[in-house]
């Protein structure tokens, strides 16, 4: 069995994921491009687990581990991005330039 | 006691002749500003008993080897180096020790009562003893970086007595834009100037030890010299740097013009120390290193400071003919009569040196005492200016008897200390060491002869002026203070002493003459 | 300390003499005690009754009572010896104080003791209530004891001091009322001319001292009068600078400027001045050092000739034209030193002191005279006088035998000492300069009888009444009346020739031409023009006129006006060398120092500065530290410049890091 067409997709996720953090101007938006890029990792992850078969399973186990971060890291990316949206009633990631010098 | 004195003579005796005013001076700086007259009596004291272990130096001093360095010693100092604590005295040394001790114990005196402002007695006499261990250390030290040391330190508090107690008139002076205030631009000439020609002397004592052998101590660097280790350009080159570091403290012309602005400015203690001792420094320098350390450059170069001094002589009562202002004039005559004391030592023979030696002595006496009768009397008058004066006989009595006594002493009158000086240099002018230039020098000793005749001349033009006729309106119905007993006091033993030695030079002649006549007898065979 | 010096060298001229005793070797004490006096008058004179003057006067008595012991001990034995002692010495020179013994000395001790104490006593009365008494007192007997100092000098530096210490007393003198500045310009004027001639002397003693190596006169004159080849080749330098020094004391022309004007002093200080110290001092020089010039400077000796016979006339010719008495009198001093110096130059060593010492007697008689004159009328002028012989008739006796023994009468002594000088003149076969000696003393006689005919004849001019001076003031005059009289008779060729003998008693023998008997053809010129001038003078102002105004008969305005203006010889040293000195040299000497030598000196400070200001403004602050802010500056720049890249849009930052991974994998897929 070939991984190609496995990498290929997780290859697309990513491009995609790129993609959308570049070009959306919702952060919701942004936050969710990541998740895919992710994603896209976590695929590699297990294919590359199972071309090589490590009987130790790394890569399944830490796929589960980005799994886990990524959870966190949207529940944290939300309450920012919604505390943004209270504060400037917007989400567009153009108009947050607080990290300017 | 004898055992005490025995130690004294091992270098104990000069090194506190020399280092008690320095200790006094600290510890003064720790008595309260306001207890003016301990502070005062204190100087006093301590001065008296320096002049006191001057006298015990003296009396120790075995005049029947003058020519050797006495009573002396020799500690390690900066061994890396080879810079000794090196002391001593001989016969050319102890009579300005003995003069240096005596004249601060006078002007410590004189300061009791009559400082100008701001008086502030705590600064003026630790400064004078300062300035005195300066000066003691100069004619004791026997090691050339010593002498530096103590040459250099009679700078900055007669720097500190210009520049803080001095004229505060402000005037014009030729080259500068603005004017300026006398005693600043006084105080910093002097400064500027003595250490311009020392800090070249000072380049001329490691060529010494360089091209010696490695040693500052004079002693060794005679024995080197006279034996002909320094010749050529090197020596040459030595011979001019050290007679500008010299020269300029005599000071000769033309590098004398630091001295009338000095003399003016300074308050009266200082144009005093000034006149009698400092300008000692440089004369004596030039008998005890460079003519001994180098005796054929000071042969190449007597007949040029020979004409120096004899351009010097007729200048400065040339200069003295044209002033108005009492202390300036004074100063300048300064200028003349150390023409005749470097005349002498420019001859090279033992008469002319020994010439120099009383000549020093009496024009420190002399000029000494003139400076502090016109300063007491810019005190009284609130004036210099010698248009403004006259009948002063009539003013101040005992003021103008002593002026007309000093001004007598100073034309070199025989009987008084003066002319000793200014006769015996003529007669060494006259035959100098065999092998110079015979014309220069008795060019010369007729123009130091008609210098003496300048001399009578302002200075008698001067009695006519200040002293003489009838007072001018201006001052009749002054409350003028005629000297007071602090004056008097300091004044009368310099008049004592002019007599004395007017009438019997062997107090002088008696040390001098056989450490004069080795060191020419060492030095030029002659 | 004190050392006999009997020099063997001079065994071959002992024979005559003794060594004095004990009188002699204690003769320092009237050379000191003047000056022990002088001290004491200073601080205890104000409180004693007479403020002073006792002290004064009991030094002088005591001088000359000594002075006595010592010329009655030299008329009976003869007196020669030398002490020395020694005050230090320099080099191989030694210098020594000391005290001469001998006729010489003796007769000056004499001379200064006799006249002294006469001017004293004198002087008491005179110058009772004039201001500064006791000061006075003090400088008189001071200039006495300078003047001792001098003669008594056995080296040429004591010599040189008592010189310059009568110089000084003189100036003190002088200058005695100074609230005048006339006055004190006089004494000044005295001083300075002097000093100008001691110059002379000065170099004089320094070339004789270098040469002979020693300063003992009697060892010098000892070289000199024995083939020594070293001082013979300086001889006549040292000579001719020695007798300039002579020539200011003793007031020759051209230097006699001052001594006319020291007339500012009071007439006792003149009496002195003129008589017994100061101006003799010239004169006993020439004689101290006599067997020098005669010996090895002779061409020297001619020239102290011909300037001796120089001042004789020409001095003589100016106190005809002056009206104030003392002048009169300082003039025929001038004139009468001519004489002196006149007969040393001719080699006639005791016709000169001879003079000398008649002079002593009738010109101080006569200063004191004119004193007492002045002191009845209250001026000087000779116009303001007239007519005093019946006031004054001590007074005028007295002046009278000063006159005629002046003018060289006989039996009086100006007669005899005024014909040796002719007599050796015309022995030497001077015979321009003997004529020239005699009408200077056809000149003398005019002039004195002259001022004896404006003073004391024809009717009083003044205002007041004048009255005869008491006898303080005229027992002097009549003691030196006597003198004046009789102090010619010591030395009659042919008869008694004992001052030939008193004076020649020294060490190093003077050789000279001792006239048996009188030159009765110098006598009878002298004795002629004397009498003649004594007519003409008598006749001018007495027959064909009166004193008034007998001058007119006299004046030719062109010579008149020279003879007044004193040959100009004043103007000419004001003009070409005091004012040149004093204004232009001494000017232009200030003007270099402080314009051209200080000028320097603080343009020095002006470049120095003008070099610290560059180094600080260009190099410190526009170099150095300027490099050091840049490093701020720049990274300030650069940081605006660059912080604008940090937009704060995340969208944008990962553009850049997405653009950096791609490059940087592309670099390293390349590399690789």
């Amino acid at each position: 069995m070939s991984a190609q067409p496995f990498l290929i997709a997780a290859a697309a996720l990513f491009s995609m994921g790129i993609y959308g953090i570049l070009v959306r101007r919702n952060a919701v938006m942004v936050l969710l491009s990541i998740e895919l890029i992710l994603n896209a990792v976590n695929i590699n992850f297990v294919v590359f687990n199972q071309m090589l078969s490590d009987v130790l399973l790394n890569g399944q186990i830490f796929a589960i581990f980005v799994i886990t971060i990524a959870a966190a890291e949207v529940g944290i990316g939300l309450a920012i991005v919604l505390m943004l949206f209270r504060n400037r009633q917007t989400a567009n990631i153009n108009e947050f330039d607080l990290m300017k010098w | 006691m004898t055992s005490i004195l025995e130690t004294f003579s091992n270098g104990l005796g000069i090194s506190l002749v020399v280092f008690l005013p320095l200790v006094s001076a600290v510890f003064i700086l720790f008595i309260p500003k306001k207890q003016e007259f301990l502070i005062k009596i204190a100087t006093l004291g301590s001065s008296l008993v320096t002049f006191g272990l001057s006298l015990i130096v003296a009396y120790q001093f075995d005049y029947d080897n003058a020519h050797m360095f006495q009573l002396g010693n020799k500690l390690t100092w900066i061994e890396s180096i080879n810079s000794n604590y090196e002391i001593g005295i001989d016969g050319i040394s102890l009579p300005l020790l003995l003069l240096s001790t005596f004249i601060s114990v006078l002007a410590i005196i004189y300061s009791f009562e009559h400082l100008p402002e701001p008086v502030n007695p705590k600064g003026m006499m630790s400064l004078i003893l300062i300035l005195e261990t300066g000066m003691n250390g100069t004619f004791v030290a026997l090691d050339l970086i010593l002498f530096f040391v103590f040459f250099e330190l009679v700078l900055l508090p007669m720097y500190f007595m210009i520049g803080i107690w001095g004229d505060r008139t402000v005037r014009s002076v030729a080259g500068f834009k603005n004017q300026i205030e006398t005693r600043l631009y006084a105080s910093i000439k002097f400064f500027v100037f003595t250490l311009f020609g020392s800090a070249f002397m000072l380049l001329g004592f490691l060529g010494l030890y360089f091209r010696g052998s490695k040693t500052f101590s004079i002693p060794e660097l005679i024995e080197l010299g006279t034996s002909g280790a320094f010749t050529g350009t090197f020596a040459t080159l030595v011979f001019a740097v050290l007679f500008l570091g010299f020269a300029v403290k005599v000071p000769m012309w033309p590098l004398h013009t630091w001295l009338p602005d000095a003399h003016t400015a300074a308050p009266t203690v200082g144009s005093v120390l000034l006149a009698a001792i400092l300008l000692k420094l440089g004369s004596y320098g030039f008998v005890r290193i460079a003519l001994p350390i180098l005796p054929e450059q000071a042969k190449a170069w007597a007949p040029a400071i020979a004409i120096l001094a004899a351009i010097g002589i007729i200048y400065g009562s040339l200069a003295c003919l044209a002033q108005t202002d009492l202390k300036r004039l004074i100063a300048f005559s300064s200028v003349g009569h150390m023409g005749f004391v470097m005349l002498g030592i420019s001859s090279l023979t033992s008469i002319g040196i020994n010439a120099a030696m009383i000549g020093m002595v009496a024009h420190g006496i002399i000029t000494g005492l003139l400076f502090f009768i016109s300063g007491s009397m810019a005190h009284t008058y609130h004036t210099r200016d010698m248009d403004r004066l006259g009948g002063n006989m009539k003013l101040l009595p005992k003021t103008g008897a002593l002026l007309g006594f000093t001004a007598m002493a100073s034309l070199g009158l025989p009987g008084l200390a003066g002319f000793w000086g200014e006769f015996m240099a003529l007669l060494g002018a006259y035959n100098p060491l065999p092998g110079l230039n015979i014309t220069v020098f008795r060019t010369s000793m007729v123009a130091g002869a008609i210098g003496t005749v300048l001399t009578a001349g302002y200075l008698l033009w001067m009695l006519q002026r200040v002293n003489l006729g009838e007072p001018k309106e201006e001052w009749i119905g002054q409350d003028l203070h005629d000297a007071d007993n602090y004056e008097l006091a300091a004044w009368i033993p310099l008049v004592i002493l002019t007599v004395l030695i007017g009438i019997f030079p062997k107090l002088i002649f008696g040390s001098t003459n056989d450490a004069v006549i080795s060191l020419v007898t060492k030095a030029f065979g002659g | 300390m004190v050392v006999n010096y009997n020099i063997n060298l001079l065994a071959e001229a002992k024979a005559s003499y003794t060594d004095g005793g004990i009188f002699a070797e204690f003769a320092w004490i009237i050379v000191v005690l003047p000056f022990l006096a002088a001290l004491l008058i200073t601080f205890f004179g104000k409180n004693l009754p007479l403020k002073g003057a006792e002290i004064a006067l009991g030094s002088v008595f005591f001088i000359f009572l000594y002075s006595c012991i010592l010329f009655y001990l030299n008329i009976t034995k003869g007196v020669a010896s030398e002490f020395f002692v020694n005050v230090g010495s320099i080099g191989s020179f030694q210098i020594e104080f000391g005290w001469v013994v001998d006729g010489l000395s003796i007769m000056m001790y004499f001379v200064v003791g006799t006249v002294s104490l006469l001017v004293f006593i004198y002087a008491i009365n005179y110058m009772e209530g004039e201001i500064r008494y006791t000061f006075f007192f003090t400088s008189l007997t001071l200039f006495a004891g300078s003047m001792l100092v001098l003669v008594s000098a056995p080296t040429l530096l004591q010599l040189l001091i008592g010189w310059e210490l009568v110089g000084v007393c003189s100036y003190l003198l002088i200058g005695h009322y100074w609230e005048e500045k006339e006055n004190s310009s006089a004494a000044m004027k005295a001083f300075i001319t002097n000093k100008v001639a001691d110059v002379g002397l000065m170099i004089g003693i320094i070339i004789l001292a270098l040469t002979t190596g020693t300063l003992r006169i009697s060892e010098i004159l000892y070289q000199a009068t024995h083939d020594y080849e070293a001082i013979k080749s300086v001889a006549y330098i040292a000579g001719i600078l020695i007798f300039i020094g002579a020539m200011g004391k003793s007031a020759q022309f051209p230097l006699h400027v001052w001594l006319p004007d020291a007339m500012a002093g009071p007439t006792p200080v003149s009496a002195l001045m003129h008589a017994a110290t100061m101006v003799t001092a010239g004169v006993y020089l020439l004689g101290r050092l006599f067997p020098f010039y005669q010996g090895i400077a002779h061409e020297a000796l001619d020239v102290v000739l011909i300037f001796g016979v120089i001042t004789l006339f020409s001095a003589g010719l100016i106190a005809i034209v002056q009206d104030d008495l003392k002048k009169v009198l300082a003039y025929s001093t001038v004139s009468q030193l001519g004489y002196m110096v006149t007969a040393m130059g001719s080699g006639a060593y005791t016709a000169g002191l001879f003079h000398l010492w008649t002079h002593a007697f009738f010109k101080a008689l006569l200063f004191l005279g004119a004193g007492s004159v002045i002191h009845a009328v209250h001026t000087n002028n000779m116009s303001e006088m007239g007519g005093l012989r019946k006031e004054m008739p001590r007074t005028f006796m007295t002046f009278i035998i000063g006159t005629v023994a002046l003018a060289g009468l006989p039996p009086l002594a100006g007669f005899f000492s005024k014909d040796e000088i002719l007599a050796s003149l015309n022995h030497e076969g001077h015979n321009f300069f003997f004529i020239i000696a005699v009408a200077g003393a056809f000149i003398t006689a005019f002039y004195m009888t002259r001022a004896v005919l404006l003073t004391f004849y024809g009717e009083y001019r003044g205002h007041g009444h004048p009255h005869e001076s008491d006898s303080m003031m005229t027992t002097p005059l009549m003691v030196l009346a006597f003198f004046a009289a009789v102090a010619g008779w010591v030395n009659i060729p042919g008869i008694y020739t004992g001052f030939t003998k008193w004076v020649t008693t020294r060490k190093n023998g003077i050789i000279e031409h001792h006239p048996e008997s009188f030159d009765y053809f110098a006598l009878f010129s002298g004795l002629f023009a004397g009498l003649a001038g004594i007519g003409l003078a008598y006749y001018i102002y007495q027959v064909i006129s009166n004193p008034e105004n007998g001058d007119e008969k006299i004046k030719f305005q062109p010579v008149w006006r020279v003879l007044e203006n004193k040959y100009y010889l004043d103007d000419f040293y004001f003009k070409y060398i005091v004012d040149p000195i004093k204004i232009t040299f001494a000017k232009s000497v200030d003007k270099f120092n402080t314009e051209i030598l200080d000028r320097f000196i603080n343009n020095f400070g002006n470049v120095a500065s003008f070099l610290g200001r560059i180094v600080y403004d260009k190099l410190d602050q526009g170099g150095i530290d300027k490099a050091l802010n840049l490093t701020s500056t720049g990274t300030d720049t650069l940081g605006s410049k660059v912080k604008l890249i940090q937009t704060g849009k995340t969208q944008q930052y990962i553009m850049y890091f997405l653009t950096g991974v791609i490059v940087i994998s592309v670099l390293v897929l390349l590399v690789l």
